[in-house]
């Protein structure tokens, strides 16, 4: 039985109010606890990103005066081609060594240093970047022309504070000598440092010269493989949702692909990767390192994801929209073309990018395809030879990067994970956009 | 010649004429029995009432008539439905030709999220009722004119459907199922959403429509029944326990189930 209440004033809290009250404080409490710990985490990465990988950003440049002797690069002076590409770059490394001395003696430098130890602190790819103009331009031979050498990465790093006289004391690279001498040319404005368009632009470099390593041929390799993966993905994902949506008899066969495409989901990277080495270098041929195949393992990685979120936003649509179109004669697929796509399509496009955005950092797959290394061939070269030529990909690029020793490759990983976010914050702005400009309400 | 087309002469002797005609209609979904044995003859021209407690068929039958239930799944329906003597479960029927000939109108109004005109024009367009543009903007306006809210909607055509108050999107959507030149409409509660005036609104609306269209509202309100309609069907537990013409139905009712639910008693 229910006993009639006595009078009871709203002022008075009741003790179970008040502990109601607490607990919800509590929890309140608790939310903001965890959304500090989250942003701090990611206010912490960021800084971290930022402070490492600004440094890629920045180069130590030394311009040199270089007289192009006649005698060392044409010996004949016909200037003909073909002769000219005999030279080697060990042809056109004394001509270093010289402008060096030069600069020596032309501006009064007191150093103790021989000419090769002096002509260390260039980059080994200032003689080969000599040669190509040269090349390009003949007509230089016999001149003095001005040069912007990369510094070497040791000096670089001096320049950036990485490198310093107590660091380098068990260091064979380097001698405190020649960061006197490095210090010298700083006074005298030839060694500077400046904003490296290279990273952004340039290859991959060898393990002797860091500072010549650029990120550009990777990006072009991600960006090839992105267009595979949408060109695939998007048509077969969206067409795979429609009939399992909208299509699909209710079955066991249909049951059992629904349960399959969502276990796809969960498989790790590095299984679709290994499916890829197997299916498609191994027994389809196709070549390896290539960003076709690349872009075809990503593919299927990127499939369940797009076929759920796709199945999602379809789900999302109203029934009554469905009925609707029916209930005027449209047929089954005008319905589902004329209607419940247009309203899925922020959500299909969502879901897409976000794909996309998973497919372009993933590194496991890309491991076991050998797209992942020393890739050499320089921007025009890549672009041209397109999808089938040996390339990497960004994050392959900064794992290649970041397990190789010098010091000067670690904070070009982490100028390379700069890039890589920059992609990502931008293609998922583009999705948040794109949500927003196709909403509609109902 | 197809076997189920009843000769003219056999037509003509039944008077007024029968538009549909139901013959021991069975439904089920899954184990449920839905719709247990319905006949009925539904005459043109005129409004038919479907009353009864919830649950007791009357939509069901209703999506038999231009077989929305095909769209459900495990609902199975048997028996004779026959539309100007056609049958329309005949394996030859495309069910999308025979919902452009049989109209329906929904209990929530359901505007495309489009314009007021892309709505209207939608049936037409996939229909290819109109030759050209002008032919389109002709038939939309003729729609919307029978619908009774071109004057609302005349300066706004190309303003969404679904930014219209709740009356007025369900008159858009009658104007969409006129759009197609159906013979039929189906309306399932159509005024259930909508706020009295609106109701009045489409009520007379209905009455209009009977000079053009054989149509069919199932409806809660027995009021409306007895407003607008010349026929009542009541259902009651899947059975179509008493059809007959409007006026009988509510005056003097020949089954006592009858009663009990008109005078309240029941449902």
């Amino acid at each position: 039985m229910i006993e009639p209440n006595p009078h009871k004033s709203l002022f008075v809290a009741s003790a179970q109010t008040k502990r109601r009250a607490t607990a919800e404080k509590r929890f309140h409490m608790l939310g903001l606890t965890a959304i500090f710990i989250a942003l701090s985490m990611l206010a912490i990465l960021m800084t971290t990103i930022v402070a490492k990988g600004s440094g890629a950003f920045q180069q130590s440049f030394i311009t040199l005066d270089v007289a192009l002797l006649e005698a060392k690069l044409d010996k004949k002076g016909t200037r003909n081609p073909d002769n000219l590409k005999k030279v080697t770059t060990f042809g056109y490394a004394p001509l270093i060594k010289a402008a060096l001395e030069q600069v020596v003696v032309a501006r009064g430098i007191e150093t103790d240093l021989t000419s090769k130890d002096m002509a260390a602190i260039v980059s080994k790819s200032a003689a080969a970047q000599m040669r190509d103009r040269v090349l390009n331009d003949p007509r230089l031979i016999g001149t003095t022309t001005e040069f912007k050498f990369l510094a070497n990465s040791w000096i670089d790093g001096y320049l950036k504070g990485r490198v310093t006289r107590e660091t380098i004391a068990k260091n064979k690279n380097i001698s405190t000598a020649q960061l006197d001498f490095a210090d010298r040319l700083i006074e005298l404005g030839i060694i500077e440092k400046s904003f490296n368009i290279q990273f952004i632009l340039g290859a991959d470099a060898s393990d002797q010269r860091p500072e010549d390593a650029g990120i550009g041929v990777a990006i072009i390799g991600s960006f090839a493989m992105m267009c595979v993966v949408l060109l695939l993905a998007l048509p077969i994902g969206v067409a795979a949702s429609i009939y399992l949506e909208e299509f699909a008899p209710e079955n066991r066969l249909t049951d059992f692909i629904e349960v399959n495409v969502a276990n796809l989901a969960a498989v790790p990277s590095i299984v679709f990767g290994i499916l890829g080495l197997a299916f498609f270098i191994n027994m389809m041929h196709l070549p390896q390192s290539a960003p076709l195949v690349g872009g075809l393992v990503l593919t299927l990685m990127t499939l369940p994801t797009i076929i759920i979120s796709t199945r999602a936003a379809l789900k999302a649509v109203p029934p009554s929209i469905r009925s609707a179109a029916l209930g005027v004669g449209a047929s089954k697929m005008q319905t589902t073309i004329h209607h419940v796509l247009p309203l899925a399509a922020p959500g299909i496009l969502t879901g897409t990018i976000l794909g996309l955005a998973q497919a372009l950092g993933e590194t496991a797959p890309l491991l076991l395809i050998g797209m992942i290394g020393y890739v050499a061939t320089n921007m025009p070269e890549t672009v041209s030879q397109g999808l089938l030529s040996p390339n990497s990909a960004m994050p392959a690029q900064i794992y290649e990067w970041a397990k190789r020793a010098d010091p000067a490759f670690y904070e070009r990983a982490w100028g390379g994970i700069i890039i890589l976010l920059i992609f990502l914050v931008t293609m998922n702005l583009i999705a948040v956009r794109l949500r927003r400009r196709f909403e509609r309400r109902w | 010649m197809n076997e189920n087309i009843i000769s003219h002469e056999e037509l003509a002797m039944t008077s007024p004429t029968i538009k549909i005609s139901a013959r021991n209609v069975d439904v089920h979904y899954d184990k449920t029995h839905a719709i247990r044995g319905v006949s009925a003859e539904i005459p043109s021209n005129s409004v038919t009432a479907f009353i009864g407690p919830s649950g007791c068929g009357k939509s069901t039958f209703l999506r038999c008539l231009n077989r929305m239930n095909d769209t459900i799944k495990n609902c199975q329906v048997s028996g004779d439905i026959l539309i100007d003597g056609e049958d329309i479960y005949d394996p030859k029927v495309d069910p999308v030709q025979l919902r452009a000939k049989v109209g329906m109108v929904f209990q929530k109004p359901n505007p495309f999220p489009k314009s007021i005109y892309d709505n209207v024009a939608y049936g037409p367009r996939i229909h290819g009722l109109a030759r050209d543009k002008s032919d389109l903007d002709g038939i939309v306006e003729q729609a919307l004119r029978r619908a009774a809210i071109w004057g609302e909607v005349k300066d706004r055509l190309s303003a969404p459907g679904t930014g219209l108050s709740g009356g007025q999107q369900q008159r858009v959507c009658i104007a969409r199922a006129i759009a197609t030149a159906p013979e039929v409409l189906l309306m399932d509660e159509p005024c259930s959403a909508l706020d009295p005036i609106a109701t009045a609104q489409i009520e007379e609306l209905i009455d209009e429509l009977r000079q053009n269209y054989s149509v069919v509202i199932v409806t809660h309100s027995m009021h409306q029944a007895a407003r607008i309609s010349q026929k009542t069907a009541f259902f009651h537990m899947g059975t179509l326990v008493e059809f007959g013409d409007t006026k009988t139905v509510f005056t003097n009712p020949r089954e006592p189930q009858t009663e009990s639910y008109i005078t309240g008693r029941i449902g």
